[in-house]
Parts: structure tokens; C-alpha cells; sequence
């Protein structure tokens, strides 16, 4: 039989295989449950009036709504610089062999970790309560000018306090994995060469540590705006504060929840895609061949053939200018 | 190893080294003397301490005992009087500058391109400027065969087109004397010619190398003076054409006899 087999096939030219596909009548199935389910919530949400689209439309570039939003991204973007620098330092220090540093940097990170993110935020915006006055002088010695810690400590400043150090307690385990996961060798390799423990670290280990730390730094900062509606709580006016005081006013509650929501959807869908992209520039040197981008997927899907066998061809061209 | 003192200079002079991790001691007593302008080469069974004592010569390893010197100063600590002083960290990096290292797995950055890796070290250790740095890394690829290679990173590169460029890395600091770990053991077979290639050419432009290897062909034919350890001591030396046609030892024959 084998030999027969091989007979019909000439010699350097052997024959496509013709099969029948394997079915997957459990795949229909499923997909059509889940179509049925899609279709009955599209039917809800559009036919249920206590959705009130015409207030969403209105009041979804509302003044108030979009100056919130303001303030949520300012809030984000400047407690997740807390958080990574404050993080990295921690880090470096948990890793310091001075037992001094490494148990601060341990306290901090039981402290902060410990307690509720809200409870924290209660605390920064009551520091005036428990220290009237900060001042600045020697320790313990004179001081050379004080000032009353409500206004050294405005509203905003709490927030980001609350968040930002907060963020650095998580942050620094991130950093810290990240650091622990580059081999003892390229330490080696740049003490060998004569380079300095911090330009070590600066220069070959933390490069070599992004490619750890980004990931879970763009699900920290995508879970960090949304945290940021926390600080509500202590009447700031982010974006969702900003829903709730036209809400209580109007009692139209579930349409500018549905503002809102649509927003930090919005906001966290462009973190992904700029997440995506700064993974794929800290890919360089560890991928040999670094993946498609969604647009350079998609191209390869309306040139006709399907993207698996495009993309090889694609992307070694852009590779030279891919990374700077 | 009682050698007469000789007119050419000591590049790296070991007395009674010793070295303790906890309470193994993997070198317990070691005497030898590097002479400027030799290949230097160790040999002997794994464990038997010649790649912790290679890492001892740039303080890659603290030593634990006797005395260590390169160059005709102490590596790691300071004398003065009867005290020794433990040397600060950027003074230990001062000396390392000096030391060229090439490790077993080549430890490349992989962050960076081969031309990068080579530009790293002068350009922020020696604060060379970028255009000259690139420009002698340049030459110093078309030295090892890779002038191709420039923008390449190391994932990019066959292990013996990365070994060469970690040692025009390490050239590239200009050092005095050159260290090799096992330079061609992670290396295939057909990979080990082109790197043993160029130590051959550094070799003749009179570069002091310490290089522990398996590769018995190249100490044979390249090597100037070879010491076999076992055990961290040193069991024989002597100009290795001599002790490998020849050995004296018993460890010394039965080693040879399962690597050559």
C-alpha cells in the first residue's frame, strides 16, 4: 500500500493534500448562544428609557464632565510618576544590602500595601488635624519657617499623595522582579568592563528590566485611572465627582453614571494601545523578529492573505527603523 | 610553583591565595606568576577552582587570603604600613578597566547592538567621545570578522559571532591584560575555530592573556606557560608543550588523559 502511495506521487513534485476539514458543530452552538445573549443586551440597553441616550448625548461634553476628565488624567498621570520613581527607588533599596534601607524600604511597603488605598486617601486630606503646622528646619532643633499643612497640603496634593505613594509601594515589587530577573552575568559583564554600580544599573540592568516591569506598569496605570474616582470621596472634582454633583442636582443618576463610564472606558482603551506599543519598542533585542503592529496586521488582512503568512514578510523590512 | 624571579615583569602575581565560599575553600594556597606579554593558560577538572581564581584577578570575587597582585598593585585592598584597607567600589572599578574579561556565556547586553556593546563601556567608563568611540568599535569588528555585524543584537548573532564581539568589547577599554572563562565552552564544536582565531592573532600582538580552557590544541600551540589545578591547589606546571606531552603528576596524566 505504501508502496503504491509513493508511486502516484512524482518525484519532487509531491500532490496538496485534499482533506475533508474536521467540523466543530459545538463552536456553532456556542456562538450562537452567545449572539442570542449579544442581541437581547443590545435590545435592552437601546429600548430601556431608563438609559436616557438623549441626557448621555447632552451631557457627555458637558463643561464640567470634560474639565473633570481633566483633573482624572492629570491625577493619573502624575501619581503614576510618583509611583514609578518612588517605586524604583524602593526597589534599588529593598535590594541595597545596608539592612537599614532594605527594612524601610519593607516597612514602607507593609505600611502602604497594608491599608485600604480610601483609608490612605482619609488620612492625607485629615493631615491637617494631626499636624496643625510642618515646618522646615534641623531635626529635632530649630525650625526655619513653618506653614499651616491645609494650605501646604491642598485638596489635589492629597489626592495624589494618597495615590502616588500608594502606587509606590506596588510599584516597587514590580521593579524589584523586574531587576531580579536580569542574569548575574551582564552585572559581571559591566563590573568587568569598569563601569559603576549605578551606571550598571542605569545603563544595562533597568533597560533589561523594562521588559518585566512595562506590562504590569500599563495594567498598574489603566487601574489607577479608574482608582483615581476614589478620591470623590474626599470632594475632589475628578470625573466622576464631576458626574455625581450634576446628578444630584438633576437626580438624572444613571445616564451620567453611563457618561462617565464611557469616558474611562475610552481613556483606558487608548492606555492599552500605547501600552502595546511601548512592550513592542522594549521587545528590541530579545525578540528576533518583533510583532506585528495591529495596523500592519490588518493591512495584512485586506491584502488577501492571511495574516500568519504576511507577517514574517512584513516586518523584518520595518525592523531597521522599527526601533531607535 | 617556585620559579626564580625572572627580568620580564609580573603582570599578575598570586602568593598563598585562598578563597572561601562559607566553609568550602576552593582555593587554599595558590603561588604563580603571570609575566607581561604571556598567554597564561589553566587547566584542570571542573570544581577545581581556576575559574573562581580568573575572577579573583579583576575582584570579581573577593580573595579571602594570602596576596594578589597585578600590575604590581594589590587587587582589592590597600596597604599601608602593616594594614590593608578595603579598596571603595569606584576604586575597584578604576582597576577593572584595566582587566579585560570575556565569560564563558559571552554576557552580551542584549539591549544593545553589537556596535553598541563595544561604544558602552568606552563612552561612559572612559568618557570617550561617541563618533570616536563608534569609529574604533568599527575597527575593532572588522578585527574579529563581524563588520557586518554592527547593528545586529546578540539574539541575532551565532554564539561564536557573539564571543567575538564580547572580546572587541572588552578590547575596546584598551586593557593590559586580557582574562578568558572558558572563552569556547558554550560554543558548538564547528563555532570553536573562529574565536580561538582571534585570541591566536592577540596572542601574537604580544597581548597578556589568563585563559582557562579545555581547548588542549591552543594551549599546546598558543600558550607560553600552563599550570594545572585540582582541587584548588596547584598540582603542576610549566611551558605547555612540556607538561602535556609530559605530565608529571598522577591527577595531571589522568586528567590529560580523558581531554586530549
Amino acid at each position: 500500500m505504501n508502496s503504491s502511495d509513493q508511486g502516484s506521487v512524482r518525484p519532487g513534485q509531491p500532490e496538496a493534500i485534499k482533506a475533508v476539514p474536521v467540523r466543530h458543530p459545538g463552536r456553532w452552538a456556542g456562538a450562537l448562544v452567545v449572539a442570542v445573549l449579544a442581541a437581547m443586551l443590545i435590545h435592552a440597553l437601546v429600548t430601556n428609557h431608563q438609559f436616557q441616550w438623549d441626557v448621555v448625548r447632552k451631557y457627555l461634553f458637558d463643561s464640567s464632565i470634560l474639565h473633570g476628565l481633566g483633573v482624572t488624567l492629570e491625577l493619573t498621570a502624575l501619581s503614576m510618576l510618583i509611583g514609578v520613581f518612588g517605586g524604583t527607588i524602593l526597589a534599588i533599596m529593598r535590594l541595597s544590602p545596608n539592612p537599614v534601607l532594605s527594612g524601610t524600604a519593607w516597612f514602607y511597603i507593609w505600611v502602604f500595601r497594608g491599608t485600604p488605598i480610601l483609608v490612605q486617601l482619609l488620612f492625607w486630606n485629615f493631615l491637617g488635624a494631626l499636624w496643625p503646622k510642618l515646618s522646615i528646619g534641623v531635626p529635632f532643633g530649630p525650625a526655619f519657617g513653618s506653614e499651616s499643612t491645609n494650605k501646604l497640603i491642598p485638596l489635589f496634593v492629597a489626592a495624589l499623595l494618597g495615590l502616588g505613594l500608594n502606587e509606590a509601594a506596588y510599584m516597587a515589587e514590580i521593579v524589584r522582579g523586574g531587576i531580579q530577573s536580569v542574569s548575574v552575568g551582564q552585572t559581571e559583564a559591566a563590573h568587568a568592563l569598569g563601569m559603576s554600580q549605578s551606571s550598571t544599573m542605569r545603563r544595562i540592568i533597568l533597560p533589561q528590566a523594562m521588559r518585566v516591569i512595562i506590562p504590569p506598569t500599563g495594567n498598574e496605570t489603566i487601574s489607577m485611572l479608574k482608582t483615581t474616582s476614589l478620591v470623590s470621596a474626599i470632594s475632589l472634582e475628578e470625573l466622576l465627582r464631576a458626574g455625581e454633583n450634576i446628578y444630584s442636582r438633576t437626580f438624572q443618576t444613571i445616564p451620567l453614571l453611563v457618561v462617565v463610564s464611557i469616558w474611562y472606558l475610552l481613556m483606558t482603551s487608548i492606555l492599552t494601545v500605547v501600552q502595546y506599543y511601548i512592550e513592542r519598542h522594549y521587545a528590541r533585542g530579545a525578540n528576533r523578529i518583533l510583532p506585528p503592529t495591529p495596523l500592519q496586521r490588518l493591512r495584512g488582512l485586506f491584502s488577501g492573505r492571511s495574516p500568519r503568512t504576511t507577517t514574517p514578510d512584513v516586518v523584518p523590512g520595518l525592523e531597521g527603523g522599527g526601533h531607535l | 610553583m617556585s620559579e626564580p624571579t625572572t627580568t620580564a615583569a609580573a603582570m599578575v602575581r598570586a602568593e598563598g591565595v585562598r578563597k572561601s565560599f562559607g566553609l568550602v575553600e576552593v582555593l587554599k594556597g595558590i603561588d604563580l606568576e603571570v609575566r607581561t606579554g604571556e598567554v597564561f593558560v589553566l587547566v584542570g577538572p571542573s570544581g577545581s577552582g581556576k575559574s573562581t581564581f580568573l575572577r579573583c584577578i579583576n575582584h570579581l570575587e573577593k580573595v579571602s587570603g594570602g596576596r594578589l597582585s597585578v600590575d604590581g598593585e594589590l587587587v582589592g585592598y590597600r596597604q599601608k604600613g602593616e594594614r590593608l584597607y578595603e579598596l571603595r567600589d569606584h576604586e575597584v572599578a578604576r582597576k577593572r578597566r584595566d582587566i579585560g574579561m570575556v565569560f564563558q556565556h559571552f554576557n552580551l547586553f542584549p539591549h544593545m547592538t553589537a556596535l553598541e556593546n563595544i561604544t558602552e563601556a568606552p563612552v561612559q567608563v572612559r568618557k570617550e567621545g561617541k563618533a570616536d568611540a563608534r569609529e574604533r568599535a568599527r575597527a575593532l569588528l572588522e578585527r574579529v570578522g563581524l563588520s557586518d555585524k554592527a547593528a545586529s543584537y546578540p539574539s541575532q548573532l551565532s554564539g561564536g559571532q557573539q564571543q567575538r564581539v564580547a572580546i572587541a568589547r572588552a578590547l575596546a577599554m584598551k586593557p593590559k591584560l586580557m582574562l578568558f572563562d572558558e572563552p569556547t565552552s558554550a560554543l558548538d564544536p564547528e563555532l570553536v575555530g573562529e574565536v580561538l582565531d582571534v585570541m591566536r592573532g592577540l596572542a601574537e600582538e604580544g597581548m597578556t592573556m589568563i585563559v582557562v580552557t579545555h581547548e588542549m590544541g591552543f594551549a599546546r600551540e598558543v600558550g607560553d606557560a600552563l599550570v594545572f589545578m585540582d582541587a584548588g591547589v596547584v598540582v603542576e606546571s610549566g611551558h605547555p608543550r612540556e607538561v602535556l606531552a609530559n605530565p608529571q603528576h598522577e591527577r595531571t596524566k589522568a586528567f590529560l588523559s580523558k581531554v586530549l
